[in-house]
Order: C-alpha cells, then sequence, then structure tokens
C-alpha cells in the first residue's frame, strides 16, 4: 500500500476543504486535499442565491443581528457562542474571498451587492435586511471556482478521484486515512499529523433531493464507524422549492427577488403561515406549510405540488399591495436569476417569466454531522473532548451554528468561516506536535472489506435497495414524522443493511473506475446514515425546526434544549447504536442578553 | 417509448473489450422529458453494472459528465431525451485518453487550464479601511460571460484545431484567461497574453466556432477568444469589449 505523508490531510475539495487548505497552506503546513472528485465538481459549486454577511452595504446591518437570525432560524438548538463566531466571522471572511478575486455582483457604488434571503432581518427581527452577497444565482460556483484558483496559486498538493473509505485512529489519535484511487483502484494511505473531513452530506438518503448523486456522507460514515459519534443527525432540512419530481434546486434568492409561493386557489398561503415575513420565513416553516396545503387539497390539480411565481405581474401585483415601490420586469428575471431560468426551461419546458414554477419540497441539508468545536477539531462527548488530530468543517460537521434549522446562505458561511478556522488552527496545530506512527495494519481491514464486497455474488442489485432506503426515507423520516413511521422506517433499514451486507450483486469485477463497486460503498454509507438519523429522530420527543412530529407537535424546551449524539459498537453486520442526550446547548448569548433567549418562533 | 443506445465501450482489464468497441443497449418506457443521463444510469444499474462515466450534480452545474451525444458534445444530465429521438450514439468527448467507456483522462485538459495563470493577481496594498476592493457594475460585466465556466471540457473537446494538436491550450483556457484578463482589478493581464501569444496559444484558434453551440453554459467562447486576440494585437484589454453593448447589457438588468 502507497503511504503519503503529508502535515494537514483534508478529506474533500468542496468551500470548506479548499478553504481550509487555504488558510493550512499560508499557515506554512505542507497540504494535501484527497478527494473522490476533481475540486471543481464540487457540491458548493451548486449553491445559487448568496452567501450571509453583514456587511450593510444596502441596509444598515450588524453581526449580533445575523448571529440572532440564526440562533431563531436554528429554533434555538444552535450552540450561540458558534452563532456568533459565524456571523462575525462572515464580514471577514466575504471580504476576503473579494480580495481573492470573486466576482461579487456590484452596488451602483462599486460595493459587493446584496439581496434579501429567508430569515435575515435586522434589529432582532424587525424587519427583512439585505445580507445575501451574491454572484448572480452561481454564488457558490464562484466560491468554488475562486478558491480552487487560489489553492492552485499556492500549489496545494490535490490527490483527485482518490475515495476516502476509512479513518486511522492510532492510541486515540487521528493519524491519518484510507483511499482508493478511482483510477486504478489502488489502495493509499495519506499519513497526517492533522486530518480534517470536509467531505459533505448525505442527501441521497431520501427520493427527492436537491443534492449530487456523491453526496453519500462517505466521510461522516468512515467516523462512526471508527467510534467518534454524529450530533444532531434528527435535523435534516427540506428546502421548499424544488423542482416538481426532480428535486433540482429553485433558489430561495427567487423569493427573495419577489417570487411568491401559490396554492391552487390561487393564494399567497404564506401569509397565512409566517404573516410578517411570509414567503422568507425559515425553510422549515415554509416547508411545513407546502405539505399542510397539500394535505388541505391545495395541491395544484390535487397533486403533492405547488407555484412558485417569480412573473413580473404577480411579483409587482405584491409589491403594490404591500406599498414596496419596486417593480421588476423580464429582463430584471433573466439578469438576477440566469440558471433558475435555465433550468426550468431545459428541464420543465416552463419559462419563469411567463408561467409559474412547480415545486415542491426536496431534501438539502444536514443540520447535524461531525461535532466540533468553533476551530472544526472533533469533539466526542458532552464535555467537548478534543479528538487530537481530527478536525471536521462544512457541511459534514456540526458546530452547531445551524441548530435545528439552516437559515438559506449560512452553508456557506459556516464554510468558509469554519473552513477558515480549522484550516489556520491546523496550521498551528502541526508545528506543536510530533508525527503519531501509523498502526502496523494501518488499511489491512478495509482492504478486506472491499475484497468481500467485489466478490458479492448475491440477487439484490446496490440500486435497488437504494431506492427502497430512498422511498422509506421520504415517506417516514421526512418533513413529518412520528413514532411508528419512524419505527417501520429503523425495521425497513435494518432488511435493507442485511440485503446488503449478504446479498448484493455487483458485475463489474474490474479496478480501474469501478464505479460500480464504489456506488455500493456508498450505498453502505447511506444506510448507515439513514438509520442513525431515524433513530435520533425517535428518540427525540418533541418538534424542533427541521424536526416535525405529528405526535410530539410542540418545542420542549425543559427536557429538549440538548444535543443527541449517537454513537455505534458492535460489528458491521450487528451495529449496535447509543444514544446520549447529555449535551446542552450553549446559551451564553442569553445569558446577558434577552432577546437570545428561547420564545415563540414567529415569522 | 422505446430507444436504442449505441455506445463507444473500451475496458483497459479485459481481453476482448481492451479496444474501443459499440454495444447497443435498449430501454423501454423512456418519458421524453427524461435526462439522458437518468438513462445512462438505468442502462447501468439494471442491464450493465460496468458501464462507465462520470457524473455528479445531475443539473448542469458540476460539468462531470461532458459527452459526445449523437455526434455533439452535451453535458448528459441537461439533455433531454425528447431532443434525441430513438437511437442515440454515445462517445466519449475526444481528443482526451479514454481511460474506460465514457471516462477520459482529464489532466491534460487541467495541465492546459493551470498553465494560463487561472487565478487573481493583485499585490496592491488592500483598502486601507479593511472592506473590498470597489469595482463598478460596468466593469464587472465586462468578463461575466466568462465566470460561467465550469470546466467540462465539452468546448476544447470539440476543437477540430485541439483534437488535431493536444498541446494546444484550447477553448477553455482562453475562456478562464479571459475571465481574469478583462477583470479590471486584475493585474497580471500582461502576462496572461504573452502565454496567450506563444504558439501553442490563442492563435491556434481557426474560428471554427464548434466551441460556441457546445458550451452547456452559453457562453460566447469564440467571441471570448477573438477578444483575447484583439487584446494580444492592441497590447492590453483595455477598450476592447465594447462600452455600448456592456451598456446595453447593464441598462437592461
Amino acid at each position: 500500500m502507497k503511504i503519503h505523508k503529508h502535515e494537514v490531510i483534508i478529506v474533500g475539495a468542496g468551500g470548506a476543504g479548499l478553504m481550509a487548505a487555504l488558510y493550512a497552506s499560508r499557515g506554512g503546513a505542507d497540504v494535501a486535499v484527497v478527494s473522490k472528485l476533481y475540486p471543481t465538481r464540487s457540491h458548493t459549486g451548486t449553491a445559487q442565491g448568496g452567501i450571509g454577511a453583514a456587511l450593510g452595504n444596502l441596509d444598515e446591518d450588524q453581526p449580533i443581528y445575523h448571529a440572532y437570525d440564526t440562533v431563531k432560524g436554528g429554533d434555538y438548538l444552535a450552540d450561540q457562542n458558534a452563532a456568533l463566531v459565524l456571523a462575525e466571522g462572515a464580514v471577514e471572511a466575504v471580504i476576503e474571498l473579494e480580495h481573492m478575486g470573486l466576482p461579487f455582483d456590484r452596488t451602483p457604488d462599486g460595493r459587493i451587492s446584496q439581496r434579501r434571503f429567508g430569515g435575515h432581518t435586522r434589529e432582532f427581527g424587525k424587519e427583512l435586511v439585505r445580507r445575501a452577497c451574491h454572484a448572480a444565482d452561481r454564488t457558490g460556483h464562484m466560491i468554488l471556482q475562486t478558491l480552487y484558483q487560489n489553492c492552485i496559486k499556492r500549489n496545494v498538493n490535490f490527490f483527485d478521484e482518490f475515495q476516502v473509505v476509512d479513518t486511522i485512529i492510532n492510541d486515540g489519535v487521528c493519524v491519518g486515512v484510507v483511499a482508493i484511487q478511482i483510477g486504478t483502484g489502488e489502495f493509499h494511505i495519506f499519513h497526517g499529523k492533522a486530518v480534517m473531513f470536509a467531505s459533505g452530506g448525505w442527501g441521497r438518503c431520501w427520493s427527492v433531493s436537491s443534492n449530487a448523486h456523491s453526496m453519500t456522507g462517505d466521510g461522516a460514515a468512515a467516523v462512526l464507524r471508527r467510534g467518534v459519534p454524529l450530533q444532531d443527525m434528527e435535523f435534516f432540512q427540506f428546502h421548499p422549492t424544488g423542482i416538481y419530481k426532480m428535486g433540482i434546486l429553485i433558489t430561495e434568492g427567487v423569493r427573495g427577488e419577489g417570487g411568491v409561493l401559490i396554492n391552487n386557489k390561487g393564494e399567497r398561503f404564506m401569509e397565512k403561515y409566517a404573516p410578517s415575513a411570509k414567503d422568507l420565513a425559515s425553510r422549515d416553516v415554509v416547508s411545513r406549510a407546502i405539505y399542510d396545503e397539500v394535505k388541505k387539497g391545495n395541491g395544484i390539480k390535487g397533486k403533492d405540488y405547488v407555484y412558485l411565481d417569480v412573473r413580473p405581474e404577480t411579483v409587482n401585483r405584491f409589491f403594490a399591495e404591500e406599498g414596496r415601490k419596486e417593480r421588476i420586469d423580464a429582463a430584471y428575471v433573466e439578469k438576477k436569476l440566469p440558471d433558475i431560468l435555465d433550468f426550468c426551461r431545459t428541464y420543465l419546458g416552463v419559462d419563469p417569466v411567463k408561467e409559474p414554477m412547480p415545486i415542491q419540497p426536496t431534501a438539502h441539508y444536514a443540520m447535524g454531522g461531525i461535532p466540533t468545536n468553533v476551530d472544526a477539531q472533533v469533539v466526542i462527548d458532552e464535555n467537548w473532548t478534543v479528538l487530537p488530530g481530527m478536525y471536521a468543517a462544512g457541511e459534514t460537521a456540526c458546530v452547531s451554528c445551524h441548530g435545528a434549522n439552516r437559515l438559506g446562505t449560512n452553508s456557506l458561511v459556516d464554510l468558509i468561516v469554519f473552513g477558515r478556522r480549522g484550516g489556520m488552527h491546523m496550521a498551528d496545530y502541526v508545528k506543536g506536535v510530533d508525527w503519531t506512527p501509523l498502526p502496523a495494519d494501518a488499511g489491512h481491514e478495509i482492504e478486506s472489506e472491499f475484497k468481500r464486497i467485489r466478490s458479492s455474488r448475491g440477487k439484490m442489485k446496490p440500486y435497488q435497495l437504494r431506492a427502497k432506503m430512498q422511498e422509506v426515507m421520504m415517506e417516514n423520516v421526512g418533513v413529518y414524522r412520528t413514532e411508528k413511521t419512524m419505527t417501520e422506517a429503523i425495521n425497513v433499514l435494518r432488511e435493507l443493511r442485511h440485503e446488503f451486507r449478504t446479498n448484493i450483486a455487483i458485475d463489474d469485477q474490474g479496478y480501474k473506475f469501478n464505479t460500480d463497486l464504489m456506488e455500493a460503498w456508498e450505498l453502505g454509507n447511506l444506510l448507515e446514515l439513514a438509520e442513525v438519523t431515524a433513530l435520533s429522530a425517535r428518540n427525540r420527543t418533541e418538534s424542533r425546526g427541521g424536526h416535525s412530529r405529528d405526535d410530539y407537535p410542540k418545542r420542549d424546551d425543559e427536557n429538549w434544549l440538548v444535543h443527541t449524539l449517537v454513537c455505534r459498537a458492535g460489528t458491521d453486520d450487528d451495529p449496535q447504536y447509543t444514544i446520549n442526550t447529555a449535551k446542552k446547548v450553549d446559551m451564553s448569548l442569553a445569558e446577558t442578553d434577552e432577546r437570545f433567549r428561547p420564545k415563540v418562533r414567529a415569522y | 417509448m422505446k430507444v436504442t443506445f449505441k455506445i463507444k465501450r473500451y475496458n483497459p482489464e479485459i481481453p476482448g473489450k481492451d479496444k474501443p468497441y459499440w454495444e447497443e443497449f435498449t430501454l423501454d418506457n423512456v418519458e421524453p422529458t427524461d435526462r439522458l443521463l437518468e438513462m445512462l444510469h438505468r442502462i447501468k444499474w439494471e442491464q450493465d453494472g460496468t458501464l462507465t462515466l462520470r457524473r455528479s450534480c445531475a443539473h448542469g452545474v458540476c460539468g462531470s459528465d461532458a459527452m459526445r451525444i449523437n455526434g455533439v458534445n452535451h453535458l448528459a444530465c441537461k439533455v433531454l431525451m425528447q431532443d434525441l429521438g430513438s437511437k442515440v450514439t454515445i462517445e466519449p468527448i475526444l481528443g482526451l485518453p479514454v481511460l474506460k467507456d465514457l471516462v477520459v483522462d482529464m489532466e491534460p485538459f487541467f495541465d492546459h487550464y493551470k498553465h494560463v495563470m487561472p487565478f487573481f493577481v493583485n499585490d496592491t496594498p488592500l483598502p486601507a479601511d479593511g472592506r473590498e476592493r470597489r469595482q463598478s457594475q460596468f466593469d464587472r460585466e465586462a468578463f461575466d460571460d466568462t465566470t460561467k465556466c465550469i470546466l467540462c471540457a465539452c468546448c476544447t473537446t470539440s476543437c477540430p484545431s485541439y483534437w488535431a494538436n493536444g498541446k494546444y491550450v484550447g477553448p477553455a483556457a482562453i475562456v478562464n484567461a479571459h475571465r481574469f484578463i478583462f477583470d479590471t482589478r486584475d493585474q497580471a493581464a500582461k502576462e496572461r497574453l504573452e502565454i496567450l501569444s506563444e504558439p501553442q496559444g490563442v492563435w491556434r484558434c481557426r474560428t471554427i466556432y464548434n466551441c460556441t453551440p457546445a458550451c452547456p453554459r452559453d457562453i460566447q467562447v469564440t467571441k471570448a477568444i477573438s477578444e483575447v486576440k484583439l487584446a494580444i494585437r492592441k497590447g492590453s484589454p483595455e477598450g476592447i469589449i465594447k462600452v455600448t453593448e456592456i451598456v446595453e447589457r447593464v441598462v437592461n438588468a
């Protein structure tokens, strides 16, 4: 097995991984980025609407307002220290991105342009604020490109199309990862002093998803198998506006520009659910409203979707009703939302300038993940005990700045703020520690596991199991859940795991670019994460943010201002999961400021 | 509808399949609005797990699944079956070494990209107020089109000049150089123009125009290349992109 030695190993080349690579490299560390995709293919590139930062370029704004919105948006489960670090760090990090060349749209006076986004307000909820810094509707694309360009400029080492499949922990210290070089099928060991997981989410657990096919939670599953807990897995965000049936994301920026949700009676129904913020309420609120409308028979043509309407005549009518002075026309929509128009014209044959778009909630973002502190160090228990050498950032991490529901734009903020902090921290950390050796048998276990999967000659194709998992997660552990649906899901997932372990068929016996084998491996990761999601969700007997239970419809602050930590022991065939809820939510801002105390969440 | 897919295959590990060959697959129940990528998944999942391709986002943003579809480069996830008919021919993109089935070696492509200094250069002091560098909406608009590039290689691998000579940097690299050459905040235009005036640079372009219709992001590739050529002739990017045209685009917005 080839061994590569670099001080800092970063798994994943999306926004968080590249930001960390850049700052660790600037801090003097020898960095290697290991990614199953070419960096520019990473899912960060699909983020559309903007990145929140209280620059105040168009409206008066302050980081503390952003922190407040983040805490409230997270239904008071966010760790308040992390929310403040996020909001304060956003300003500096966004300015740095501009200095790195990111082509933000501009205001008339040449500053970074900002737009409204769901849940972002000023003065603690007083009114919506223009905070989302944007480059048309391809902000994530521009962030990803800019970071990759700057990594090239700095000669960062890249191992592209190397898929990480295992974590190496020696004597309680994380010392590296094992990866398969996809092009050759060879196993490689990456030995480091610090290892960061920036490997993204697992939205492919659900059937209607905005996520790329590659969003299979490889990093989270790899550390879970090695005894590291995952936090708050029950909180998975359903974005309100996915293209009907396909799940492709339609940015909240559409509603930021004035677009509205309409039911089959032609009503702008969000006026009922969120009288103040209306269509720009938090995503969990809007997704539930769509489900409720559908349940009442108000879906379009009686089906399970509604319309998102950004036709200028519709938008202008509501602007006029609200007493807002601005007006838009077709050219404005073309300019501000070019990619969205392209998606709808390509995939639906619908021109959003002339017709409304059929949309439904789509699985979008993991609030939970590998628990970390604000320096992206992985922490393994309720006492915030650090696992030396292991870091995580981005969607795969749970810092937890998003709590029970992430605000729009804050995923990009999370990537750059905590990727940056993690990168800086790793650069310092590796200067002060010696190399911990690799264990003698590093990589052997995972190599034989792959041999086993490769030689599977069962009857079930991985795609069949995957489709069943996605259906049961969508139906039973989706926007609304109950004890009964989740127990059903857990039973089905257990059966699927058994099939996966004993009865799958792999067609491709080769080593080079064996995507048949890698897809099967990824299915194993998804099954693992689906199960801990369902288990964590069943355990939390309340409704909060992205976790809504029909059988426990109220938020329960008395008992549930705590994080869920789920841990795995046992074998791959018979894993034993334990759930711990002793980790309290950080309420440090509420201690001195009344406004940060949990209260009824109205928009 | 029923659709037949004729796919060019190659597997270096299997004797007999280690030279390119054609294989046909048939799918029933194909809907006109299905994406080609979904059909390739159906073939891979339901019929032959060895069929190998790259893909990720499935909606035309990540740039993984460029291939030659009925003789023209596209992203498989951005093509609907209604636009392809009942017989579809699929090959790997041309001009890059094929590794397996539809997967090509992207390294030469990224090497060309890296050669043109595809990164922002400005070593002047940052604004004293700690804020962003200012840029007018007009100046920002001048290079907007080329910021859209996703490095899928559809343009470069549709270019006959590139097919004939793999040392030519190719349209995608020029597009990415353009994005910086015409960014008023950047200061390395001169170096980039020098790189692109080398023998394997922009003059290899014969304005064949294949690249522009191949671009899944609707970038005016040929136009961007001509603007770079003009900047080389003039020795500077200033005044190349017509102010009137940018005004029109900004006013329309």
